[in-house]
């Protein structure tokens, strides 16, 4: 006697191996078309936004360029070739270096995150042309997901974590889109007290790159793509840690005051202002810039024991290889560069008591200074200058210095109250 | 003429290989040369007392088959052909047909109901032939009983051949009190009450109006129950049937009768034969089938207000229902477990209660352990094997909290019966049930595991040591290790715990493969499958070992190609293990073509399967090519461009599948690896563009064709023009227009069916891709403008499918994404004319607040694109 059609006898199995293997193909075949599709939108989209008329001349402050220093040109070689990678084999150096091990693959991430440059203009066209967020404090890192594993990398190219998580190729789960394709990269902070992985950026997103996206592509892919794939979800056995987004504003007054004043799951450091236009680009950028002052940021300005602001801000510089000055601080800040012949000079004698070199030196600092922030800041003395440290490649210099800035009020009313007499530099 | 009938017809029946043939063509060439004479005559002689019986019967069929065909294309020719005949004709056909219904010759009634139901299938819908309905009525009303008899039967035919809104509702209320009556106690004539029975049960769907009348209802139900007591065996079955029937179409209306069927249905699987006995629990896994439905439906939040309430029938029924289906469980067949096609009662009770488990979860638990504990280490091996089939039962359904702790104790008792238990058919019992244990038990998503390192290896060894019993223990075995494997498919980058014995497991599993009584119990079957499975849910750090298995597949799958004169018995079989060898291949490829670190060691072989898979397409086997075609795909992928190689061998083949219509499955498939070949190829494919196009338009416009494989053939265009770009430019004046027609036919789904609407979801999701890709591979080229002429057709059909309100979320998710594409590709110059479109406003605004992330997202990027459009 045969079962009813629909009654399965109970000990035979549900589906034939052979419908499965068509099911799996089907599936396959359409995330295939959909991935395609979605590539073809996105190259689309990169089209169009280059069509699209540039934000305005002249707002973006551009430092460092206008020195007028010994290595000038030397660092316009560099720009250049930082933009050429990011031209389409930008994917496959990425992939590339996903297998680097050790110092290699160290000195390569450090390479990879877009700095913002800190905002000591308004741009024109702000409330239009830009977004704001809260900047959640914390650790800054590169996230790569791919074969399996996702690695985060901090600034300086190292490990912070090696985990699996619910991105794209991020842990060894059965994915019938399962393919060498689906690596992922995020811009990241590392949020410790929650243990939080919190996405500011989005730079490749299964297997395709957004390098070249516009910043309001990369936001809206990451907004709707990141839910999708299970990295918001409460941590487990195949995802470690915890991802989320932080809530992005366009930068209108309401949109502002939201990312200033409102409240949000994170210990905030400061606001990143990002243009819409932008492509993510490696290194500083003028495009994205950050703000802080005491009421978004902790790390603002230093306190004495009493809880006073000194008159006098302390800052340690670091002198990379290529005579570039920069602050410790997450992002850094081009302090300026040096010349040649003053490294030259240090290498061979550097002590506390060389007065002569130091005093030359606090005048190229100064310079500098006053160069990066001759829009706005109007007095900077340089109190003090020693140099902490060194090796055959860096210098440690500790400066003190005075600054004295002219009162800046940004255009919208939020920022009114903010007054910045001294600059924590 | 008349007198030639009758014997030609007799010949075609003939003994005689070539008397029969001859008669056959006789037919053809009658019914070619003059079609209306031809069914004149059959239908004359059906209808006439004098003839034999054989040649009656024969004439009937012959007429049904003119009527009706399996193939969709050849019944709508049929129908528009009886349509076109002279209403005379077919005037004179009815009447001999309505005639016969009152013939003494039982199969010449039989058969003249089955031939005017196929007509009433054509002629109600068309308003034509009003006068049926009454006629038949008017016949039951008439002695003697065979008439009644037939005529019951026929009015049970139309309500299987017609669709209820094609009978007025008066009509529905005579067929309906016809039929009852003739079912009613009072009928002395058993015939006439199991004709008027099994009416009935075709009758139920047009009973809406009348099930939602307390008066009328209750005389239903009250007749079909009493139908359940008669001393006729039949008629009990029939009228069980019913009960089925109704239990799934009129489940909300059952409350008042629940008890009362219950105590019915209860004494029939006790005491009846097993035909009603079977029908009986079916009833009860029937009411699961609903309530498993309306649960998963409404989830947790199932409030007063859900559309279809549940009544928890059966967890009320729980106490007295359950320790009922644990006795079924003692009446095991001897061989049921060899029989594949085997169903008794022992299996239908089992079946059942899973769906009680599932409908009730942990409830079941207690009820059920008692029975498992005092049988299971009974002597009587029935005794062992109902308990053991009783625990395999309720695994799916309570919750892992409550089951956990039982396996936990049962998983060694298991383990060691499948070892040790004398008798087969608990071995087979036992092995299913692990399957079941892994199957819903063991997973990464459970927190307290059931295996581990304590126990793998033991459940591990057992296993395998299993796959070496009978077959049919053998084979559950296997699948208890499929189970195993799925379990840790979601596992971390680490090692999976199957590692260490990983290479154990291919080399059981290939023996098993190689064993000689594999066809047995379909045991190679579930060996590959399991091998499969195996291979999917491997790590990294055991893909040396799958590596090593390609060779040996390959030289499995090269050694049936080269057996020669084999029987056609021993082809088949041959055919089979092709395609299950092909079917592995897939998944190896899809396997190790999908890692970086073992792609480029395994696509050394490519060349070398490539040639086999070849060779499989010159054998004549539907499944084979199938799998062949599938493994092909798989491979187009993971080679990427470098698949170009294999094209000018390979085309033919593609294109033999693109054109074999007979098997359609092939043919969906081969459309599926064309749109797989566009993205491996890209613009590689060019050169053989024309005649993938040509065939596809071919596809697309022949009626033979089925109509599942339309909408992919769609999706595949898209798949062609993101490919090849602008290139696609030549072959726009066919495929646009074949877009637009098709576009429009499926603007419109009023009054469809479930089955039909979904067609027409495909149908649209097809269409809609292929603008899609259309618009997305000319993005940027200087020959967008050649896509200006259909943007207002394209922008028309989003509108409409927007007004219809019928599109389901995929549909809903590529439409508001085609807006974009056309919003990006065509830019300012289609500006005015999207935002003169309601799908630019409301549609786009309906989808950027939907729930649904798909489709907000594609709205989102459409907005981003319609914004640029019109800014510009």
């Amino acid at each position: 006697m045969a079962p009813p059609d629909h009654r399965r006898p109970f000990k035979r199995p549900t589906i034939s191996d052979q419908q499965r293997r068509r099911e799996l193909s089907l599936l396959r075949q359409a995330q295939n078309r959909l991935d395609a599709q979605q590539r073809a939108r996105c190259l689309a989209s990169t089209v169009l936004s280059l069509e699209a008329p540039e934000p305005g001349p002249g707002p973006e402050p551009e430092p460092v360029l206008e020195l007028e220093l010994a290595s000038e040109s030397e660092y316009h070689v560099e720009e250049e070739e930082e933009g050429d990678s990011r031209s389409p084999s930008k994917e496959f150096d990425v992939r590339q270096a996903s297998k680097l091990r050790g110092a290699e693959a160290r000195k390569w991430f450090a390479r990879q995150l877009m700095l913002p440059e800190w905002m000591i203009d308004v741009p024109d066209r702000l409330s239009q042309d830009w977004y704001v967020f809260a900047r959640p404090s914390g650790k800054r890192c590169f996230v790569v997901s791919s074969n399996g594993i996702t690695v985060s990398r901090l600034r300086n190219g190292s490990v912070l974590h090696r985990f699996p998580s619910a991105l794209p190729g991020g842990a060894r789960t059965r994915d019938v889109s399962g393919s060498a394709q689906s690596y992922s990269i995020l811009d990241c902070i590392f949020h410790e007290i929650d243990q939080m992985y919190y996405v500011i950026d989005m730079v490749c997103w299964r297997g395709y790159s957004l390098y070249d996206c516009t910043a309001e592509f990369r936001f809206f892919w990451s907004n709707s793509k990141l839910n999708e794939s299970g990295a918001c979800d409460p941590p487990s056995q195949n995802h470690r840690y915890r991802f989320s987004l932080v809530p992005i504003y366009n930068c209108d007054e309401n949109g502002l005051h939201a990312a200033y004043t409102g409240a949000v799951t994170y210990i905030k450091d400061g606001l990143l202002f990002y243009n819409k236009q932008a492509h993510y680009q490696t290194g500083n950028t003028p495009l994205a810039l950050v703000w802080k002052d005491e009421k978004c940021s902790q790390y603002v300005i230093d306190t004495d024991s009493k809880g006073n602001v000194p008159r006098l801000q302390q800052v340690v510089l670091e002198l990379q290889e290529d005579l570039k000055l920069i602050t410790s601080d997450d992002p850094p800040v081009v302090f300026g560069c040096l010349d040649n012949d003053l490294v030259q000079k240090v290498q061979f004698a550097y002590s506390p008591t060389n007065l002569p070199f130091l005093v030359s030196l606090s005048h190229a600092c100064t310079h500098a200074f006053i160069h990066t922030c001759v829009h706005t800041y109007t007095h900077v003395r340089i109190s003090s200058c020693s140099i902490i440290g060194s090796n055959a490649s860096y210098l440690w210099f500790y400066i003190k210095f005075e600054i004295e800035l002219l009162f800046h009020p940004l255009p919208v009313r939020p920022m009114h109250r903010i007054s910045l007499e001294v600059c924590y530099w | 003429m008349a007198m030639e009938v009758t014997q030609i017809l007799l010949n075609a029946q003939s003994v005689d290989g070539a008397v029969r043939k001859h008669a056959e063509d006789n037919l053809k060439q009658f019914q070619e040369q003059n079609l209306p004479s031809f069914l004149l005559s059959l239908a004359g002689e059906l209808a006439n007392e004098e003839k034999p019986a054989e040649s009656r019967k024969l004439a009937g069929l012959i007429l049904k088959n003119a009527l009706d065909a399996k193939e969709q294309h050849r019944k709508y020719e049929f129908v528009q052909r009886w349509l076109a005949l002279d209403p005379s004709v077919k005037g004179q056909i009815k009447n001999c047909l309505i005639k016969t219904l009152s013939s003494p010759s039982h199969d010449a009634r039989s058969t003249a109901s089955q031939v005017i139901a196929k007509v009433a299938g054509i002629e109600l819908p068309q308003k034509q032939w009003p006068e049926l309905i009454g006629t038949l009525l008017s016949n039951i009303q008439q002695l003697p009983a065979h008439t009644k008899q037939a005529t019951l039967e026929t009015l049970g035919y139309i309500c299987e051949e017609v669709s209820p809104e094609a009978v007025e509702q008066d009509n529905v209320n005579q067929i309906l009190t016809a039929v009852v009556q003739g079912m009613n106690a009072s009928e002395v004539n058993n015939d006439v009450r199991l004709a008027a029975t099994r009416a009935l049960y075709n009758a139920l769907g047009f009973a809406q109006a009348n099930f939602s009348n307390d008066m009328e209802r209750d005389y239903i139900m009250r007749v079909v129950c009493e139908a359940t007591l008669s001393p006729e065996v039949k008629i009990r079955q029939a009228a069980f049937e019913c009960l089925v029937a109704i239990s799934s179409t009129y489940y909300e209306k059952l409350a008042p009768y629940i008890h009362d069927i219950f105590n019915i249905t209860a004494k029939a699987v006790k005491e009846d034969e097993e035909p009603v006995a079977l029908q009986a629990i079916e009833f009860w896994s029937s009411i699961c089938d609903e309530e498993i439905d309306i649960l998963e439906e409404y989830g947790s939040d199932f409030t007063g207000d859900s559309e279809v309430p549940c009544y928890y029938f059966i967890k009320q029924a729980l106490p007295v229902l359950v320790p009922l289906l644990l006795e079924t469980l003692l009446k095991q067949e001897e061989d049921q477990d060899q029989d594949e096609g085997a169903w008794n009662i022992a299996m239908a009770g089992g079946t059942c209660l899973g769906l009680v488990a599932r409908t009730v979860g942990d409830d079941i638990v207690p009820l059920v352990m008692p029975f498992i504990e005092l049988n299971i280490t009974k002597p009587d091996w029935r005794q062992r094997e109902a308990a053991t089939y009783a625990f395999g039962s309720i695994l799916e359904g309570p919750s892992p909290e409550k089951l956990v702790p039982l396996v936990n104790v049962a998983l060694n008792f298991m383990l060691s019966a499948l070892m040790k238990d004398p008798s087969n058919h608990v071995k087979d019992t036992t092995a299913w049930t692990l399957g079941r244990m892994f199957e819903f038990l063991h997973g990464s998503m459970l927190e307290t595991p059931i295996i581990t390192p304590a126990n793998c290896q033991q459940i591990v060894t057992v296993l395998l040591q299993s796959m070496k019993d009978v077959p049919n223990v053998a084979e559950k075995a296997c699948g208890a290790l499929y189970f195993l494997a799925q379990g840790y498919e979601d596992m971390g980058p680490s090692p999976s715990p199957l590692t260490p014995f990983f290479q154990d497991i291919l080399q059981a599993l290939y023996a098993v493969t190689r064993r000689e009584d594999a066809g047995e119990s379909r045991l190679r079957t579930a060996a590959y499958e399991t091998l499969n499975e195996v291979v999917r849910c491997s790590t990294d750090d055991t893909s040396p070992m799958v590596m090593q298995l390609v060779p040996h597949i390959m030289m499995e799958l090269h050694q049936t190609l080269e057996a020669h004169k084999l029987s056609t018995d021993e082809r088949e079989k041959q055919n089979e293990l092709q395609g299950l060898l092909c079917g592995c291949l897939q998944v190896i490829i899809q396997k190790l073509g999908s890692s970086e670190a073992t792609k480029y060691v395994f696509l050394q072989y490519a060349d070398q399967m490539m040639a086999l898979f070849l060779r499989v397409f010159s054998c004549r086997s539907a499944t084979a090519h199938e799998e062949a075609m599938l493994a092909i795909g798989a491979l187009a992928y993971a080679t990427g461009s470098g698949f170009e190689k294999y094209m000018s061998e390979f085309y033919r083949y593609l294109e033999m599948g693109l054109q074999n219509f007979e098997d359609y499955q092939v043919c969906a498939i081969t459309v599926g690896v064309v749109g797989d070949l566009c993205r491996a190829l890209e613009d590689k494919i060019l050169p053989y563009c024309d005649a993938i196009m040509t065939q596809l338009l071919k596809d697309l416009s022949s009626n033979q064709l089925h109509r599942s494989v339309k909408p992919p053939i769609f999706s595949c265009f898209g798949d062609i023009a993101l490919a090849i770009g602008e290139n696609f430019e030549k072959y726009l004046v066919y495929a646009m227009p074949m877009l637009q027609s098709a576009a429009e036919l499926s603007a419109h789904t009023s009054g469809a069916d479930d089955d039909m609407t979904e067609y027409t979801n495909s149908l649209r999701n097809g269409i809609l891709e292929a603008y899609s890709g259309i618009f997305q591979g000319f993005k940027g080229s200087p020959k967008t403008q050649l896509l200006m002429p259909y943007a207002p057709h394209i922008l028309q059909f989003l509108d409409s499918l927007y007004m219809e309100k019928e599109m389901d979320d995929v549909v809903t998710k590529t439409a508001i994404g085609v807006l974009g594409d056309l919003a990006d590709t065509l830019g300012s110059n289609a500006g005015p004319l999207i935002q003169q479109a309601i799908s630019s406003k409301d549609f786009l605004n309906e989808c950027l607040s939907s729930d649904d992330h798909m489709i907000k997202e594609s709205a989102e990027w459409a907005k981003l694109a319609i914004n640029r459009a019109i800014s510009i």
